[in-house]
């Protein structure tokens, strides 16, 4: 292995194996550490536990049929992936999804990233050592994934999304639901703001620690909640609008010194910017079919394309190449979690374990993404 | 003559040594319940609901699984250390037990130097600990371990000096005096609220409990001191700990909320037993509460609040206490 940390022969420093197997690594991430007592030197992140071979397996199969996969690479925002991948292969195709199968996406979307952030959030939590935090947020993502599983049929890994629409229509019962849980997720905020945003101990471990500058962000690549806690506004569903996010009215939240603190704001925030876009969408949602006129054998024109979408993470973006057959020739998969764990070595240089546990746990990485 | 006499004193030391084993053990066993049902309750959860009506049989359950268990050696571990510390870190904590008086006349022996002979078995804890994490030759054991020295060291002098206070109040070491001096006067914590408060915050930090459960901090350090242990090792310090969280309950009992005082209940003559119970349940529900509405401070975090608050705090407090005791 081509590592400056093997080759060290200082005996003042020793080496630590944080992970694969490691409570704050959640996942199979590998952090090779070099520690001066319990001040870390150097990180060094070992990927590849989680690898399966998912852009091959794009390569290899009609491009439909890659879609439960996408699923399995962000297990956290499955619909998001379903949608950049759908909306890759309408874009190749020349489909355009009915205007109720967009409505609907939008919504799951939503529901979907609310999920992620408030799984994220008592994670984060529990990084820090606190314990019962996760026990609400779970409490709450469990209702958005009964929603959810009553229109997708699965609760985690869903594929709902197909090329041209929604593979079935929503019912009232999932509007109404819907609406109640927005209603009820507003009050909860409260609890979580009287939990965590009040606590003087939460405040004291996240505050000034790992400070992204808006240079270092540009640097790595880095997107989604961290960047935009570094005071960047970016986000796909402004900067670049898809399917139809500019008929919603919603802020993009950014913080101000782009520490944890700040990343913690930003995703909190940005969970009640969906909730405005999901009780929009739910206004505007028309009738009409789900499903657009698809061909059944799919041969996408020859050329590149790509899309990208905003993950709870950052930016997603597809890439694919055809030959004009309907397996794709190169398929490339850019995913936000590989972009914003890269700057950890640089940032956490110097910084006391615990420190780089917060560190870590803010970017609110998605091993099986990274490895994909 | 005499061999009856020895007779009776050594009847009377197993009495009391079977007495403080069923009341160490079945505080653990309670507590083990306890904390698990109070932290579901308070995540709205259910807890424990399968093995016994409402799970109650659970931590005993639990213990022969624990009993049950191999016990594992990692290869070049330090063998004497690593099944000495267990052992080392149990030991001491029962041995506290003796000087309480859990009523009156319900004592083992009332020592002179009550308190001292306490905090320095309670103390013994960290060498346990030090010893665990250092022999079971792992980095995150070494880390625990080193920590848990720091923090003991930091946090035994605010708790000593916040109970020196008290001690200049009662004028005793005593329990049995303390809890007498109390009955004269006011309960301790109406007197010394501010040291009361520095012991209850040092009291946390000694049991290694969250926000300071940095020794075993699991999100950072896997499992701390004890990441190797399995089996009774792992159940050991787990006695310890339960234990270590009743004797810093059971000082915070004697020494501010008038020990067994309260009114006497008809039907049962130690009645002084249910309100020391009471009370120390009271403080270990609120030990609990703390640890699931924090998240864990920084290390450097801990120290500093120590030095820089606590002690300071302390020391005034303990000044104002000795010029006002002396006029």
């Amino acid at each position: 292995m081509n590592s400056e940390i093997v080759h060290s022969q200082d005996h003042h420093r020793h080496i630590l194996n944080l992970g694969p197997q490691h409570p704050a690594t959640h996942g199979v991430l590998r952090v090779l550490l070099e520690m001066e007592g319990e001040y870390v030197r150097t990180p060094e992140p070992v990927l590849g536990y989680g690898h399966r071979c998912q852009e091959k397996i794009g390569e290899s199969k009609p491009a439909k049929a890659f879609m439960p996969n996408t699923a399995r690479m962000d297990y956290l925002a499955a619909l998001v992936y379903n949608h950049g991948y759908a909306a890759l292969l309408e874009r190749a195709l020349g489909i355009e999804a009915p205007e109720r199968a967009q409505y609907i996406r939008i919504i799951c979307d939503e529901l979907n990233r609310i999920q992620s952030h408030l799984m994220w959030l008592g994670a984060y939590l529990l990084d820090l050592g606190a314990f019962t935090p996760i026990m609400y947020s779970f409490d709450d993502r469990e209702r958005i994934l009964d929603i959810l599983e009553a229109v997708t049929g699965s609760r985690l890994t869903y594929c709902y999304y197909r090329v041209g629409g929604v593979c079935q229509d929503v019912d009232q019962q999932f509007v109404d639901d819907t609406r109640a849980f927005a209603k009820r997720l507003r009050q909860r905020f409260q609890d979580y703001q009287d939990l965590v945003t009040g606590n003087i101990i939460f405040i004291k471990r996240t505050r000034g620690v790992a400070e992204f500058t808006e240079e270092m962000c540009a640097r790595y690549g880095v997107t989604g909640p961290v960047l935009r806690a570094a005071g960047v506004p970016y986000d796909i569903r402004k900067a670049e609008p898809y399917s139809i996010y500019e008929r919603f009215d919603f802020e993009v939240p950014t913080g101000e010194r782009g520490d944890c603190l700040d990343a913690y704001m930003v995703r909190v925030r940005e969970m009640e910017q969906s909730l405005r876009i999901i009780e929009q969408a739910l206004d505007g949602l028309p009738e009409g079919p789900v499903m657009a006129k698809v061909p059944k054998k799919l041969k996408i024109p020859q050329g590149d394309y790509t899309f990208s979408v905003e993950s709870p993470r950052g930016e997603l973006e597809y890439y694919l190449v055809s030959d004009g057959s309907d397996v794709p020739y190169r398929l490339k998969v850019r995913v936000p979690s590989y972009s914003n764990l890269s700057p950890m070595s640089e940032l956490s240089r110097g910084m006391l374990l615990p420190d780089m546990i917060a560190v870590m746990g803010g970017l609110d990485l998605v091993i099986p993404e990274i490895d994909r | 003559m005499e061999g009856n006499a020895i007779f009776q004193e050594l009847f009377k030391m197993s009495m009391a040594m079977t007495g403080i084993m069923v009341l160490v053990f079945g505080n653990a066993i309670l507590m083990a319940y306890f904390e698990r049902k109070w932290s579901a309750h308070m995540h709205r959860r259910l807890g424990p609901m399968e093995v016994g009506p409402h799970g109650i049989l659970q931590s005993i359950i639990d213990g022969v699984k624990l009993l049950g268990k191999q016990l594992i050696v990692p290869r070049d571990a330090d063998r004497t250390l690593y099944r000495l510390a267990p052992i080392l870190s149990m030991a001491p904590v029962v041995l506290a037990f003796i000087v309480f008086p859990f009523a009156p006349k319900l004592q083992a022996v009332d020592l002179e130097i009550a308190l001292v002979f306490v905090l320095s078995m309670a103390s013994l804890n960290v060498l346990a600990i030090l010893i665990g994490g250092w022999g079971s030759n792992n980095k995150y054991g070494l880390f625990g371990a080193i920590r848990s020295v720091a923090q003991n060291v930091a946090y035994e002098v605010p708790m000593l000096l916040a109970l020196l206070a008290v001690i200049l109040v009662s004028n005793t070491l005593s329990f049995e005096g303390m809890v007498r001096a109390q009955q004269d006067l006011i309960w301790f914590v109406f007197l010394q609220p501010v040291a009361f408060l520095i012991y209850i915050v040092s009291g946390i930090a000694e049991t290694n409990r969250a926000p300071f459960d940095l020794p075993e901090a699991e999100s950072e350090l896997t499992a701390g001191f004890h990441t190797e242990y399995s089996g009774m090792g792992f159940a050991l310090f787990f006695l310890a700990e339960y234990t270590n969280m009743l004797i810093v309950a059971s000082v915070a009992a004697f020494a501010f909320l008038g020990g067994y005082a309260g009114f006497p209940l008809p039907f049962f003559e130690y009645s002084g037993v249910i309100w020391y119970l009471a009370k120390v349940y009271l403080l270990m529900f609120f030990m609990v509460w703390v640890r699931f509405t924090y998240p864990r401070t920084r290390f450097d975090q801990l120290m500093n609040f120590s030095w820089t608050y606590l002690i300071p705090f302390a020391l005034v407090n303990l000044l104002i206490t000795a010029v006002v005791v002396k006029l």
